[in-house]
C-alpha cells in the first residue's frame, strides 16, 4: 500500500489544483453541519447558562422574549418600561431581593446597563483594574467593552445623545471610568455599568447647574419667588460630574415613579419563587413576571428546529457533492485510461488499479480531514467570541 | 525462447483472426517482425506476453507456456520476465524520470524495490546518459530522452525477453539511429532476447532475422 501512496501522492501533487477543489468540496460539506453544531451548542450553553442563574425576571407585560434580550444579554430594542416602584414591590414582599436594570443608552454604541452594586455580586463579577461604581457619574466597563474602546479607568466615556436631532433633549454625559470587569464570556463583557441614578442623569431625571438662588449673576434669572427661581436658557447645565459640582446634581420628581427597564428577582428559595411568580399571575398590574430558563429555552426549541432544517438542506447539499466528486473521480479514471492500459500491459495485478485509486481517495480524505479538524478546533476555540460576536453584540 | 505452436486468436467480437502455426524464436536473438497495419503484429506481441489468450494452440516463453497461465500469475510473469518498450513511450507525466524507470517495481509485488534495484536503474540511466536527468519531470524531456527512460524502464527488471511496439516510431532518423544502438547493447549486455516491430525497413539489416508478419495472416472471418 505503501507504494500506492506514494504513486497516490505523486499524482495529486501533480494535479494539485483539481486536488485542491476536490479538498476544499470536501471539507466545505463536512465543516459546514459540524461548525453549526459547535456554534449551536455554544450559544445554547452560554444563552442558558445565563438563563439559568437568573430566577426571575420582573419587566412590563409584553413579549417576553424582547424583555429577556434586554435584561439578560442587553439588547437593543428596549422594552415598555417599568417604574421603580415594581422593584420596591418585590423588596417589600420579603420573598425575593430584587436588582433593578435600566438599560436603554448606549456609550458609542455599548449599552449602558443602570443598576445597583448588587448586580455586581449577583453575576460574581470581578476587577480586572480599577473599583467598583462608588460616586454618581462613573462608570465600570466590561473587559470587551474596555479593550474594543481602549479605555482603563481614569480614562472618560461619553453618553450618546438618545436623538442627535432633538436639540431640546437630553445632554451626552461624561462619564468617569472607575473599573475595568473581568472577562466572563457573557454579554457582560460588553456593557457599561452606571449607577442607576447616572442612568436618570442621562435621561434627564437628574442634573447639576448653577445655583441660581444664590449666584449673584441675575442675568440668568427670568422669575424669582421666596420658592422658586425659573432660569432662562443661558444657565450652563453640567455635562459632567466632577467633586466640584456633585453637590448641585438634583432629581425632580419621585423617585419611586422613576423608569426602569427590568428588575432581577431573586428568590430566598423555591418556596417564595413559586409564591412570588402566584402574586404576579393573580395581580392585575401590567408587570409580568418570567422564568428565563423557560422563555431562552423556547427559543433555543425554535433555533435548533431551524437547525434541522438547515441539517437536511446540507444532507442534500453534501449528497449532490459526493456524487459529484464521485463522478470527478470517475471521469479521473476515464483520463487516465491510457496509463491504467500502461500499467496493465506492463503486469500489474487488477486490484493494483484500486489500490492507487483508493490510496488517492484516502489522501483527498485525510487531508480534507486534517483541515476540518483544525477549522474545527479553531471554531470551538473562539466559539464564545463568535457566538458573542453573532448573536449578543 | 519464445515457441508458437497452432495458435489461432479471433477477438471477441472482432472480424480480425490470426492463426500462426509454428513460429520460434531462439535466446538472445535479435528478431524484427514487419508487415502492413492491422497484419496482427501487436496482437502477436500480446499473446507472447500474455496480455491476450489465445483460443487455440500454445505460447511458450522461456520455457513457460504462458497461455496456460492463470491470469494473476500471467501479470506476474510478464512484470519479471518481460520487457516492454511503447512507441508513445508510455511514461507517466506526474513521477520524474527516475520514478518512471522504477514504476515496475511499484505496482507489483512479485518485484522488490530494494537499494541495489536503485543503484542499477542509476547505472541504467547512466548507459543511456540520462543520469543527469533522474530528478526531472518527463514533460522536459526530448523525444529521444522520452524513449531511453522507457528502455530504462523496460530493462531494470532484467527480463529475459524484450519486446518493442515500433520503439522508434516516434523518433527522427538520427535519434532511431542512436536508441537501437542503445536497446541493441542493452540486450547483448542483458543477454535478452530481443522482439521488435517496426515499419522502419532502413532499420531491418540490423536485427538478426526479419518475419514477414504478412505470411501469418489467417484471412477474415466470415
Amino acid at each position: 500500500m505503501s507504494d500506492s501512496l506514494y504513486l497516490a501522492w505523486r499524482y495529486i501533487g501533480f494535479n494539485r489544483w483539481k486536488t485542491l477543489t476536490l479538498m476544499a468540496c470536501i471539507t466545505l460539506i463536512t465543516v459546514l453541519p459540524l461548525t453549526l453544531q459547535v456554534l449551536l451548542s455554544e450559544t445554547e450553553r452560554q444563552m442558558l447558562a445565563r438563563a439559568a442563574s437568573t430566577p426571575l425576571v420582573v419587566g412590563a407585560g409584553g413579549s417576553a422574549l424582547d424583555l429577556m434580550m434586554s435584561t439578560l444579554y442587553f439588547g437593543r430594542d428596549v422594552p415598555e418600561l417599568i417604574d421603580m416602584s415594581d422593584s420596591e414591590e418585590i423588596w417589600k414582599t420579603g420573598l425575593a431581593d430584587a436588582i433593578p436594570l435600566y438599560v436603554r443608552f448606549r456609550a458609542r454604541d455599548y449599552p449602558i446597563v443602570g443598576t445597583t452594586l448588587d448586580y455586581f455580586d449577583f453575576r460574581g463579577l470581578g476587577f480586572a483594574a480599577g473599583r467598583p461604581l462608588a460616586v454618581l457619574g462613573e462608570c465600570v466597563l466590561g473587559a470587551e467593552a474596555a479593550r474594543r474602546l481602549e479605555l482603563k479607568p481614569g480614562d472618560s466615556l461619553v453618553s450618546s445623545p438618545d436623538n442627535l436631532f432633538d436639540l431640546a433633549g437630553v445632554y451626552p454625559l461624561k462619564m468617569s471610568v472607575a473599573g475595568v470587569l473581568k472577562r466572563t464570556y457573557s454579554a457582560d463583557d460588553l456593557a457599561v455599568f452606571v449607577d442607576l441614578k447616572t442612568a436618570w442623569i442621562i435621561e434627564g431625571l437628574g442634573h447639576g447647574h448653577g445655583d441660581v438662588a444664590r449666584d449673584g449673576d441675575t442675568s440668568v434669572v427670568l422669575e424669582r419667588s421666596e420658592d422658586n427661581v425659573v432660569a432662562n436658557a443661558s444657565l450652563v447645565e453640567y455635562t459632567e460630574i466632577t467633586k466640584a459640582n456633585i453637590d448641585s446634581f438634583h432629581f425632580h420628581g419621585e423617585p419611586e415613579n422613576y423608569p426602569i427597564s427590568a428588575v432581577i428577582a431573586l428568590p430566598h428559595d423555591a418556596k417564595s419563587a413559586a409564591i412570588l411568580r402566584g402574586r404576579f399571575l393573580e395581580s392585575l398590574v401590567t408587570a409580568q413576571i418570567v422564568v428565563p430558563f423557560e422563555v431562552i429555552g423556547a427559543l433555543m426549541q425554535n433555533i435548533f428546529r431551524i437547525k434541522n432544517v438547515l441539517d437536511a438542506v446540507i444532507v442534500v447539499v453534501g449528497l449532490a457533492t459526493v456524487l459529484a466528486i464521485a463522478l470527478v473521480f470517475a471521469l479521473s479514471l476515464r483520463l487516465r485510461q491510457r496509463e491504467i492500459e500502461t500499467i496493465f500491459k506492463l503486469g500489474c495485478q487488477r486490484a493494483t488499479i484500486a489500490h492507487l485509486l483508493a490510496a488517492e481517495i484516502i489522501l483527498i480524505l485525510f487531508a480534507s480531514g486534517v483541515l476540518c479538524v483544525g477549522i474545527l478546533l479553531i471554531v470551538d476555540h473562539y466559539s464564545a467570541d463568535l457566538v458573542r460576536l453573532i448573536f449578543v453584540n | 525462447m519464445i515457441k508458437i505452436t497452432d495458435l489461432d486468436f479471433v477477438y471477441p467480437h472482432g472480424e480480425f483472426r490470426l492463426m500462426v502455426p509454428d513460429f520460434n524464436i531462439g535466446r538472445s536473438e535479435k528478431v524484427a517482425v514487419i508487415g502492413p497495419s492491422g497484419s496482427g503484429k501487436t496482437t502477436l506481441l500480446n499473446l507472447i506476453a500474455g496480455i491476450t489468450v489465445p483460443k487455440h494452440g500454445t505460447v511458450e516463453v522461456d520455457e513457460v507456456t504462458v497461455s496456460r497461465l492463470e491470469d494473476r500469475h500471467r501479470r506476474a510473469f510478464r512484470i519479471t520476465r518481460i520487457g516492454f518498450v511503447f512507441q508513445d513511450f508510455a511514461l507517466l507525466d506526474y513521477l520524474d524520470v527516475l520514478d518512471n524507470i522504477l514504476h515496475p517495481y511499484r505496482i507489483t509485488r512479485a518485484l522488490e524495490l530494494s537499494r541495489s534495484v536503485r543503484q542499477r536503474a542509476s547505472v541504467l540511466a547512466e548507459t543511456m546518459g540520462i543520469a543527469d536527468k533522474l530528478k526531472r519531470p518527463v514533460g522536459e524531456l526530448s523525444q529521444g530522452e522520452k524513449q531511453r527512460t522507457a528502455i530504462c524502464r523496460a530493462l531494470l527488471p532484467d527480463p529475459s525477453l524484450i519486446l518493442a511496439d515500433e520503439a522508434t516510431g516516434n523518433l527522427d532518423p538520427d535519434n532511431k539511429s542512436r536508441i537501437l544502438d542503445l536497446l541493441f547493447e542493452c540486450v547483448d549486455a542483458h543477454r535478452a532476447t530481443l522482439l521488435a516491430v517496426t515499419h522502419d525497413h532502413e532499420l531491418l539489416a540490423r536485427f538478426d532475422r526479419v518475419v514477414d508478419f504478412q505470411g501469418f495472416r489467417g484471412g477474415v472471418v466470415e
